[in-house]
């Protein structure tokens, strides 16, 4: 098990690996499961004149794609940081 | 003014932006000729790459594909855009750590293999090649239309442009004269796109508008009135047709998001910047100022779709005064029919034209009196130039349109040909036939290449094998099938190797170019398929347009197995991907061992 003063690049890969799973696992929710899997059930409620299932798949699921990378630089910057191996 | 003169103006004021930009920033080594000496800062790139993603396919086609696919259009949207964050986490900053010039280059580097690097080379001009040909027919639909031309006339003087452009500049040409074309298109984007969206629902924002109530004192909501008249005349629902049945759509956007990671033309943006740091949040503007697009497309189709049926179903439906005269068509139809891309015939003889689906419509069309849908050609292609045309906006609004369209199509020509040429006379003369030729001759090479893709793409521009959205998903299916998943292996599997990457690749893309060609012809030569393109036809209801995701799952099986199979890496390529997975530090080089 590794600690919380494990520096190593393998505890720095598995930080990142985990962060981007968390990550991914968003990004498939917003577009495959609401946006396609899910769209007809979720058509059944509305967001203003939008159909939930319609408004995942044609606006929603874009703005959660753009904040996604965000968290991601932002968190990915702190860990080289945290881990020494940010540039300069 | 004239609309034509007035267009003329505004594309040449345009034009002479970015002529000028290109030259001030004239490539003078091929190390500015490719990636700019890496120092562009992450929001400038941002903002380039979005310029050099958001293509004909983009800003003329995929609105219109919208139009009329309504909800199963979802799949551009969510598919062109997502691939972004797979970029973002999955290859972007390894590839910047990397820090090399092309995407062959780190495929031979990283499995040590200058055949890798050649099938990297053969899979990349498939890719690239594809994907200018549906630039080409965006081109060729925008330039016929503000010259009022036939269409074959327009492609040429496109094609003529994109030729003179490409080759003055060199990619620091590129990244600032793409700075410039993405305030255009933009601004021509958005701009028609908030006229008609206060037109209609009196809220100015599209992408509020198109869940908003109409301005019309209905009370409905924009979806609803669509969906009421679209249905009215047998076309499907527009909030829940369907692109094919689950899987079709499900592939489909899994294609074009992993083809958006995979296509050399957006990697090698990332290899611009100065830092890993600014790799990972270049993606991140580039995605913003994309989707400053891409989420008021599906307001400008849906909008573009209900004004087009109310310009021609004038009444209620079936009633005898309900439809357009044919001698009161709008200046926009006549105008667009010169191009060809519009058409229509009075079947029944009434002097008035009807607009249905005939298998949707039935009994029906009968009972009133109709002999058939008279709207014989209505382009897909055409949806976003006509639109401001249809909804009666001024004239310079609908010349800028022109403007941005062809911003547009030039940005990503140009981005591709870069790719190609530095494919060919980088990665193959330079790197693997004729190491020893000058910097100058490289630069000639890289030139010549330019034009032969050209002239290439403009044959099947003219004969193309579907709408510029479609022959460019097309393009990504082959970029996921068989760049995507060597690259990223080659980061997150050590293991991997060079036979599994070269076996990946090929099996990958052939069994998607298979795919392709069995169902739209081969090569695309129209009558040479081996069967109907239909769903009924297709593998489990499988467009060839969505079999990129299947060709990716084949090319990482076999890279997966043929690795394991076969003797592992040697160390110093096992040490080089420790050393790309971390910011820090240099790269052991490849050839050191």
């Amino acid at each position: 098990m590794s600690t919380p003063q494990d520096k190593s690049p393998a505890e720095y890969w598995k930080r990142n690996l985990r962060l981007m799973i968390i990550l991914l696992s968003i990004w498939f929710v917003v577009s495959y499961l609401f946006g396609i899997i899910l769209v007809t059930p979720l058509n059944a409620i509305s967001l203003g004149g939008y159909p939930l299932g319609f408004w995942f798949a044609q606006q929603g699921s874009m703005y959660v794609f753009v904040v996604l990378i965000f968290v991601y630089a932002k968190k990915m910057n702190a860990l080289d940081k945290e881990f020494d191996v940010h540039e300069d | 003014m004239e609309l034509k003169t007035l267009t003329f103006i505004v594309v040449g004021l345009t034009f002479a932006l970015y002529i000028g930009i290109a030259i001030w920033a004239r490539a003078r080594t091929t190390g500015d000729f490719y990636v700019a000496g890496k120092g562009i800062h992450p929001v400038a790139n941002g903002m380039a790459t979005a310029a050099d993603w958001m293509s004909a396919a983009s800003f003329i086609s995929m609105a219109g594909l919208i139009a009329f696919l309504g909800y199963g259009g979802s799949v551009f949207l969510m598919g062109w855009t997502g691939g972004y964050v797979l970029l973002a986490m999955l290859l972007a900053p390894y590839l910047r750590k990397f820090g090399k010039y092309t995407v062959p280059e780190f495929v031979g580097d990283r499995y040590y293999s200058q055949t890798a690097r050649i099938v990297a080379v053969i899979c990349l001009i498939v890719a690239s090649v594809t994907y200018v040909i549906g630039q080409m027919r965006g081109i060729g639909v925008a330039f016929s239309r503000f010259m009022e031309v036939e269409f074959s006339t327009g492609l040429f003087t496109g094609m003529a442009i994109v030729f003179v452009y490409a080759v003055l500049g060199g990619m620091k040409g590129i990244t600032y004269t793409q700075i410039a074309q993405y305030c255009v298109l933009i601004f021509a984007y958005t701009v028609p796109a908030v006229f008609i969206s206060l037109n209609l629902t009196g809220d100015p924002i599209p992408q509020l508008a198109l869940g908003a109530t109409m301005a019309d004192g209905s009370g409905l909501h924009l979806l609803e009135k669509l969906d009421l008249i679209v249905t009215d005349l047998g076309f499907k629902e527009y909030s829940t047709a369907s692109n094919g049945n689950m899987l079709n759509m499900f592939l489909y956007t899994f294609s074009l998001m992993i083809g958006t990671a995979g296509l050399p033309h957006v990697i090698i943006r990332f290899f611009t910047v100065p830092k890993v740091r600014d790799a990972r949040y270049s993606a991140g503007w580039a995605l913003v100022f994309i989707a400053i697009l891409y989420t008021t497309a599906p307001a400008v189709g849906a909008m573009a779709r209900l004004n087009l049926m109310e310009t021609i179903q004038i009444g209620p439906v079936g009633s005898p005064e309900g439809n357009l005269l044919i001698s009161e068509t709008p200046e926009w139809m006549d105008r667009w029919a010169t191009t060809g891309l519009l058409a229509w015939e009075d079947k029944n003889g009434d002097g008035r034209i009807q607009y249905y689906d005939e298998a949707g419509m039935g009994e029906r069309a009968a009972e009133y009196g109709w002999k058939g849908n008279e709207m014989t050609k209505v382009d897909r292609d055409i949806m976003v130039l006509a639109n401001p045309e249809i909804a009666g906006l001024p004239n310079w609004v609908i010349a800028l349109v022109a403007a941005g369209g062809i911003a547009a199509a030039l940005s990503t020509a140009a981005g591709l040909l870069l790719a190609i040429a530095s494919a060919i006379s980088h990665d193959l003369l330079k790197g693997v036939f004729r190491p020893d030729i000058s910097e100058k001759q490289e630069l000639m090479a890289s030139r010549v290449a330019m034009a032969f893709a050209i002239g290439v793409a403009a044959y099947f521009g003219l004969n193309p094998p579907g709408f510029a959205a479609q022959v460019v998903a097309l393009a990504f299916g082959l970029a996921a099938s068989s760049i995507f998943p060597v690259l990223m292996l080659g980061i997150f599997d050590k293991r991997a190797n060079s036979s599994g990457a070269i076996a990946g690749m090929l099996v990958g893309l052939g069994v998607t170019l298979l795919y392709i060609f069995w169902f739209k012809g081969w090569f695309f030569i129209p009558g040479t398929n081996m069967a109907p393109n239909d769903a009924a036809h297709w593998i489990l209801g499988i467009s060839p347009e969505a079999f990129g995701a299947v060709g990716a799952a084949f090319n990482f099986a076999t890279a997966f197995f043929v690795s394991r199979a076969t003797a592992a890496p040697p160390e110093h390529i096992q040490h080089l991907v420790e050393d790309i997975r971390v910011p820090r530090g240099a790269v052991a080089s490849a050839s050191d061992h």
